[in-house]
């Protein structure tokens, strides 16, 4: 008799955070595509927009300046340019839903095929980089503000104003010479060492996964140890944001009345910090969370500089500097992908994490 | 009663520091308690909810607590070390807070809420625990308690949610519960029930009650005896039989101010402070 309504009481639960009762209804999720497309369409045409009244001629970054009228007019009318604006804009679009991305100038390759080489080694340094930032500043900033006032508080509160105010390039430069140049704890530039390059087949993109996938261990630990020191300052740069916000979100929160009336249970404060001031802020941390990573996704190019890492940050900018609008474009589009991607996986996380908002 | 008294307070002070020095909201507060149930009265910012929290050691820093003497059940609070003290909390001196909407955590069920209580201060079995915790429900007269287990707390009514903090604050059988305000966020025609509810089970169980409120009325209804404070000070201390023969010009005025039924008076008076404050 006693067991019989416990199985109950934990199946309604179970059900509650099954994949069945998040899932949306077939009409939320036609809506979704639909404000997805439409996110999707207008960034497109604000970046081709932009992009075509740029005072930059994409036909004079192909044909050099000292090309004659004729040859010029040529590529012009290859490149499609001579076609009014909006029929262009529609040509793109139409191309851009199946697939293709147009060709890039600075590469000579298709964008596709550039973006699936470079977003994977941005992915792979932001998603360490973001495990570190998480890792480190939520405890940080918890600790932060159930110390608040003491002088736990104030080294931390400083060292996460260092992560707002040190320029990237400098942490990096400062990192390599320090870590590589001088201890030799980890390795240099790029993403592996020269005489590791090649040896692992790209499947993923991701140098790490690709090397544990075929079992290649060397290549890994190599992999990681060219990654640990820019994901780290990247990390870092994200740690000063999040532990900033996770400890005003738990200031706010050990305010609250609830804490009292933990407190007069005489619940351990290590409880009362954790499952009861900081089980409600999980919901504001994921936004906050979100932002970071998605900022982190769109290639630090200071960072990637600084390290030799051929990523989106450092394609996009030379893209730009030589007028490769397509190449442009696609990068933006898949950076915009992403931060869709990530607002939606944030709701869905709200949805798990609030029982308010089911 | 038994001779040793359930809390002997002497002289309790709450101080908190402010541009211009410390500020007192508690100056000398002194009592007695036996198994009894205590009204203290006053208006707000009279220093009887920071008397509430000063008993379970919860005023919170910058906030400063001293007394000459706070001693409960031979225990003398102040000598307790921080982990004595949490033990103590709940399990017997419990408190019942003023608004079930902020006072419940709003992301962990009411169940969990209620079994956390009993779970800080006794090693039971999973199934005792819920079993408990269900008993007890149904003591505040929660009708479907196992329904009600699994709901969060903005999923039920005000006054449903306070049942539930009596549930949650009465689940580890405390002798001494303090009920803060504890209808003040409540509609009228609950609030009775409530209180009648906590009057019932304190008489039950033997347990001291502290009722803190600014009602004059509902205390003297529910109360044995009452304090009447006034700006950290109790003014007047008397049966609550005694109330409509109190002596303090403030408890004659807060008397003087309540309505009756059979009203005929044009205007109710307000209070002249003039009257004991000297200014």
């Amino acid at each position: 008799m006693a067991t019989q309504p416990a199985t109950k009481g934990t199946a309604l639960r179970l059900a509650l955070l099954s994949p069945a009762a998040l899932r949306p209804s077939l009409g939320a999720l036609a809506g979704f595509v639909i404000v997805t497309l439409l996110t999707f369409v207008g960034l497109m045409a604000i970046t081709f927009f932009i992009g075509r009244v740029i005072p930059i001629d994409p036909v004079l970054a192909v044909v050099g300046d000292r090309a004659t009228q004729e040859q010029y007019d040529a590529a012009r009318v290859a490149m499609g340019l001579d076609r009014p604006l909006l029929v262009q804009f529609l040509a793109y679009v139409g191309d851009v839903f199946q697939g293709d991305l147009g060709h890039s100038v600075s590469t000579n390759r298709p964008v596709a095929e550039d973006l699936a080489r470079v977003f994977p080694a941005t992915l792979e340094m932001a998603t360490l980089g973001i495990v570190i930032g998480v890792g480190l500043g939520v405890p940080l900033g918890v600790w932060a503000a159930a110390k608040q006032g003491t002088w736990v508080d104030q080294v931390i509160r400083v060292f996460a104003l260092l992560g707002y105010s040190v320029p990237a390039f400098w942490l990096g430069l400062v990192g390599l010479v320090v870590f590589y140049a001088g201890l030799g704890w980890v390795a240099g530039p790029g993403r592996v060492d020269i005489f590791y390059e090649g040896l692992v087949e790209p499947t993923t993109g991701l140098m790490m996964i690709d090397a544990a996938l075929v079992g290649d261990w060397e290549v890994f630990w190599n992999a990681l140890d060219h990654l640990i020191l820019p994901a780290a300052i990247l990390g870092f740069f994200s740690l000063a944001y999040i532990a900033r916000m996770t400890r005003s979100f738990m200031l706010d929160q050990l305010g609250q009345e609830y804490i009292t009336t933990a407190r007069v249970k005489g619940v351990s404060e290590w409880r009362v910090i954790w499952a009861h001031g900081f089980r409600p802020i999980r919901v504001p941390l994921i936004t906050v969370i979100g932002l970071s990573y998605a900022a982190l996704l769109e290639g630090s190019v200071m960072i990637e500089t600084v390290f030799s890492w051929p990523g989106i940050g450092n394609y996009l900018t030379v893209a730009l500097l030589n007028a490769d609008m397509n190449a442009v474009l696609g990068a933006t589009l898949v950076i915009g992908s992403v931060f869709i991607l990530i607002n939606k996986l944030s709701d869905v996380l709200y949805r798990i994490l609030d029982p308010r908002s089911r | 009663m038994s001779p040793s008294p359930l809390l002997e307070l002497e002289n309790l002070r709450v101080s908190f520091p402010t541009p211009k020095g410390r500020i007192e909201v508690v100056k000398g507060l002194s009592f007695t308690l036996g198994r009894e149930r205590l009204g203290i009265v006053g208006e707000s910012g009279s220093g009887k909810s920071m008397t509430g929290r000063a008993l379970l050691r919860l005023v919170r820093t910058p906030g400063a607590q001293v007394a000459d003497r706070m001693v409960f059940d031979g225990i003398d609070l102040q000598r307790l070390s921080e982990r004595k003290m949490r033990e103590l909390r709940g399990a017997r001196i419990s408190m019942i807070m003023q608004d079930p909407k902020f006072s419940l955590n709003p992301v962990m069920t009411i169940g969990a809420q209620i079994a956390e209580a009993l779970k800080t201060h006794e090693k039971l079995a999973r199934r005792d625990i819920r079993a408990r915790v269900l008993e007890m429900l149904e003591a505040v007269r929660i009708n479907d308690p196992e329904r009600v287990m699994e709901l969060y707390p903005h999923e039920v009514s005000g006054g449903m949610g306070q049942r539930v903090m009596i549930a949650m604050m009465l689940i580890p059988r405390p002798d001494l519960l303090i009920a803060d305000e504890p209808t003040s966020a409540l509609d009228v025609s609950v609030q009775a029930q409530v209180l009648d509810l906590i009057d019932e089970l304190v008489r039950d169980k033997g347990m001291g009650l502290i009722l803190i409120s600014h009602d004059l009325n509902l205390v003297a209804r529910y109360c044995d005896r009452i304090l009447v404070m006034h700006a950290g000070e109790v003014v007047e201390s008397c049966a609550a039989a005694d109330l409509q023969n109190a002596t303090h010009p403030y408890t004659r005025g807060l008397l003087a101010a309540v309505p009756r039924m059979e009203e005929t008076r044009a205007e109710l008076p307000t209070l002249d402070r003039s009257a004991w404050s000297g200014t």
